[in-house]
């Protein structure tokens, strides 16, 4: 039963998300998460601030129940098929306990530097967190999608938008970590 | 019934984002410092697999389960909010180290700080909403 605790490989994950792409198209929808955060504007009231939110969300609450069931598998593999740990490259682990003092790699899903509860007492950290996910929010909707929606959905049907995207994703991505990091942690 | 369709695929991503550690900010600060094959290989597999099934569902016309037409419109044409949003997402995506999917994963995982993130996210959805109309698109 060691396959339940121990993580799984790339060439089991990727397989599974194209079935997940799929399962989605075969039932008349599209793999895309982000879209479900315009579906929860929208539900919550957004349409009073802009047109873009103007549209019949309750329509799109099958995106709202992808996003429950991501949270109940979140938690059912969390608690009862995982060790709750990472290990990945040792050089890499290496440089972010000399460089930025993060020395949980290994140990944790997360980092506790930045995830835990504490570390939520250093201003810093909220920023991350807030101004990271104001990014992605942002972001994914300005350029049509996220990881799902565009590397994911709309590079398998071979769309030049996704792969624009998509090297936007890794230009952003590589930058902030190569040439931000250094600058705030 | 349709409902516990989309709810039973949800749980299934929500195991396999967390098992594929997908879902772990060590994964993806380990991918932009190129330090692994792993997340190249989900994405890259998912692609290979993905881009077959695609055009075998257009050659053969398979339609959805109510016989409609599937959701593979292609995407508007255009190269600034696909760039310009695209680095912006990067950059939050590294930043915070999860992508929306993993978000709410994480969150039934238990991690309560990903809550912030989650309400980034909500806000910088909102505030794209509202500032549309002055962005090139």
């Amino acid at each position: 039963m060691n396959w339940i605790y121990e993580p799984w490989q790339w060439y089991v994950a990727g397989p599974l998300i194209a079935l997940i792409m799929f399962l989605l198209l075969i039932v008349g929808k599209q793999f895309g998460m982000s879209s479900s955060l315009r579906t929860t504007c929208a539900a919550i009231g957004a349409g009073n601030a802009s047109g873009f939110f103007k549209f019949d969300w309750k329509a799109e609450r099958w995106n709202l129940m992808v996003v429950v069931g991501a949270i109940i598998g979140g938690f059912i593999a969390s608690n009862f098929m995982s060790e709750n740990t990472v290990e990945i490259n040792p050089e890499v682990a290496q440089q972010l306990a000399d460089d930025y003092n993060i020395q949980s790699a290994g140990e944790h899903y997360l980092p506790p530097e930045l995830f835990s509860l504490e570390a939520l007492s250093d201003p810093l950290i909220i920023a991350v967190l807030l101004i990271g996910g104001l990014l992605v929010g942002f972001g994914a909707r300005y350029a049509g999608g996220c990881t799902s929606g565009h590397a994911i959905s709309g590079l398998s049907n071979l769309q030049l938008p996704s792969l624009i995207a998509v090297v936007g994703f890794f230009i952003g991505g590589l930058v902030m970590v190569h040439f931000i990091y250094p600058l705030i942690f | 019934m349709k409902y516990i369709t989309y709810l039973v695929i949800g749980i299934f991503f929500g195991i396999l984002m967390f098992k594929s550690e997908a879902a772990s900010w060590f994964r993806i600060y380990e991918m932009f410092q190129f330090g692994s094959f792993h997340m190249y290989g989900i994405i890259g597999s998912a692609l290979a697999l993905g881009v077959i099934g695609v055009q075998i569902i257009k050659r053969k016309n398979i339609k959805t389960t109510d016989g409609s037409e599937m959701s593979l419109k292609p995407k508007s044409k255009g190269v600034a909010r696909y760039l310009i949003g695209g680095i912006i997402f990067g950059l939050g995506w590294a930043l915070a180290g999860a992508c929306p999917g993993p978000m709410y994963v994480l969150a039934g995982a238990g991690y309560g700080s990903i809550l912030i993130v989650i309400f980034g996210a909500l806000a910088g959805t909102f505030l794209y909403g509202v500032v549309k109309r002055f962005l090139p698109h």
